[in-house]
């Protein structure tokens, strides 16, 4: 039920995530999610693509530093409060979101939510007790 | 004025003779006393009956920081522990510090250099000296106090940083003289600005400045916005700390070495070989009264040349051009050494960090900075940026506890530092001293 991500490290400064997408273009890779942590030195690019392996490699080719790890996709409805609801499982498992990103279906309809969490295993088995839809990797390649 | 008159002004001649006795009894004494020196004099094919005139020091073996290292910590010294009263150390170019020791003799001898070096730069008993040099393992605090007592100066020890304190005690204390690194008393002449001190109208009227390199132009600036005469002093605690050569007010021209105490030779650091008169080469220095730690053809690695002729203040003794840089890596950053090879045995010893590095030294404003740009590699990356802050933290934390310096740590991509076949430039060093 998790969803593979691959991490680049980036220095903070002009052209370089330019660079990483002409790499991925080059390759022919689809990104699907990502969302970028930044410090003022530096920055982690954080991308779900349509083939996880052919793009680490890729970026690894070219010289990028690059780490692969599982995060978890849950879909809720498109509407006020849905995110509160997933927080408020998460919560009172005393689980800890180390960072999460969201994008919406083209749909319309469905929003995704991306979730690290410190303790992967428990917090998929929170919210598949409470119903949350969690999305299978293969799913999110493919969207 | 002169502290010394009959030491620091005999003729050449008389110097000399005076020098060659003392040679010749240190080389026999550390010939019987020290294991290290007896089997580098056998190996060199030499023995202490075979120094028949001054230039037969040339057949001595150096002796190198390296050899410091390998007699961690006490190896070298030619007397019991019992007779030795005080221990100094300085960084050495690896994990482990070089130790030095004295004899109540050998703090007698150091008082009475710096005693003469505080009047080469016009002081007397009457004047307040403020010494900001570091109280501690370096020689500069310890060895300036001595100094300024022997002289009967009244002395302020004030030890390094609280500048604020330090501003305060300036305006306050009325000191006359001031000892520090040339970077501090530029810092201290900002800082005292910033607070909307006056730092001309402070009664100093002297700096005598030294523990790393500093420029004509660096002077000019001290004195411009301190208002003062300043001095440059030359020293290392290998070969007794601070007043080994001291500039003279009158000549402001070289720094006079007080041969009756130390040899001083200029050498090609290739060859090992005499470079001609007045050229640049690496100071060698030999202890000639030291009784605790004797030291003979020490290769100190700093380059500078020697003027023989004679200068205006009196005094016969050679002067050493100001020191023009190193021949080997070493830096000094804000007073402290620091060897490149120290920082990358730091760097090995953080859990998956790779030797590729670079450190770039900087002068923002007056002070010196570091930065320690290191790449990043899988070993260290996670997708979580606590994860890399925590490297950076832990190698900042670590260079201070073992180096003493203040580093900022960036993070580079893999790969981007140059890579070296051969002897690595792995020091960018932008200031302009």
């Amino acid at each position: 039920m998790k969803v593979e991500q691959i991490s680049i490290f980036l220095e903070n400064k002009p052209g370089g995530l330019e660079y990483v997408t002409r790499v991925l273009k080059n390759a022919n890779i689809n990104i699907r999610a990502l969302s970028l942590a930044d410090t003022s030195d530096f920055g982690i690019l954080r991308l779900i693509v349509n083939d996880t392996e052919r793009a680490e490699k890729s970026l690894q080719d070219e010289g990028f530093t690059v780490r692969r790890s599982f995060v978890v996709a849950v879909e809720i409805p498109d509407r006020p409060g849905g995110l509160h609801s997933i927080v408020e499982t998460l919560s009172r498992k005393g689980i800890n979101i180390e960072y999460t990103y969201a994008f919406v279906e083209r749909s319309g309809e469905n929003a995704i939510i991306i979730f690290r969490f410190d303790r992967t295993e428990e917090a998929i088995a929170a919210l598949q007790e409470n119903g949350f839809v969690i999305l299978p990797g293969k799913k999110i390649y493919s969207l | 004025m002169i502290f010394d008159e009959e030491f620091e002004t005999l003729p050449r001649e008389a110097l000399e003779a005076l020098q060659l006795k003392r040679l010749q009894q240190v080389a026999e004494r550390v010939y019987h006393t020290v294991g290290f020196y007896r089997n580098a004099f056998d190996e060199a094919g030499v023995t202490p009956d075979d120094i028949k005139t001054l230039d037969d020091i040339r057949r001595l073996p150096f002796t190198t920081k390296k050899d410091l290292q390998d007699n961690y910590p006490f190896g070298l010294f030619a007397v019991p522990m019992g007779n030795v009263i005080r221990l100094h150390a300085s960084s050495g170019t690896t994990g482990k510090p070089t130790v030095v020791g004295y004899t109540k003799r050998d703090i007698d001898t150091w008082s009475v250099l710096m005693a003469r070096s505080f009047v080469a730069s016009g002081l007397t008993r009457n004047d307040i000296i403020h010494n900001a040099y570091g109280y501690g393992l370096f020689t500069g605090g310890l060895g300036a106090h001595y100094g300024a007592e022997r002289l009967g100066a009244s002395v302020i020890p004030m030890s390094g940083g609280s500048t604020k304190k330090q501003i305060l005690i300036l305006q306050d204390f009325g000191p006359t003289a001031i000892c520090c690194t040339p970077s501090y008393a530029l810092y201290l002449a900002e800082q005292g600005e910033e607070m909307g001190v006056d730092m001309k109208s402070l009664r100093l009227r002297v700096g005598i400045l030294g523990a790393e390199p500093w420029s004509e132009q660096m002077r000019e600036e001290i004195e411009e916005r301190l208002g003062i005469t300043a001095l440059d002093i030359y020293g290392l605690s290998e070969i007794i700390g601070p007043g080994v050569a001291i500039e003279c007010k009158e000549g402001r021209s070289g720094l006079h070495v007080f041969e009756d105490h130390f040899i001083v030779e200029a050498i090609n650091p290739a060859t090992g070989s005499p470079v001609k008169n007045g050229e640049i080469g690496e100071l060698v220095f030999t202890t000639l009264t030291k009784e605790a730690f004797p030291l003979i053809r020490y290769r100190t690695r700093d380059l500078s040349k020697l003027v023989r002729t004679p200068c205006r203040c009196g005094r016969t003794l050679t002067r050493m051009a100001r020191v023009s840089g190193r021949s080997d890596d070493m830096l000094i950053i804000r007073g402290v050494n620091v060897f490149p090879s120290q920082i990358e045995s730091v760097l090995l010893g953080i859990e998956g960090l790779e030797p590729h590095y670079q450190l770039i030294v900087e002068r923002e404003g007056t002070l010196d900075t570091l930065e320690i740009r290191v790449e990043v590699s899988e070993k260290i990356f996670s997708d979580q940026v606590r994860g890399l802050q925590q490297i950076e933290r832990r190698i900042t934390k670590d260079i201070k506890d073992y180096l003493g310096v203040t580093a900022a740590v960036k993070l580079v991509e893999a790969k981007t530092l140059e890579r070296f076949e051969g002897k690595a430039q792995r020091v960018i060093d932008k200031r302009r001293i």
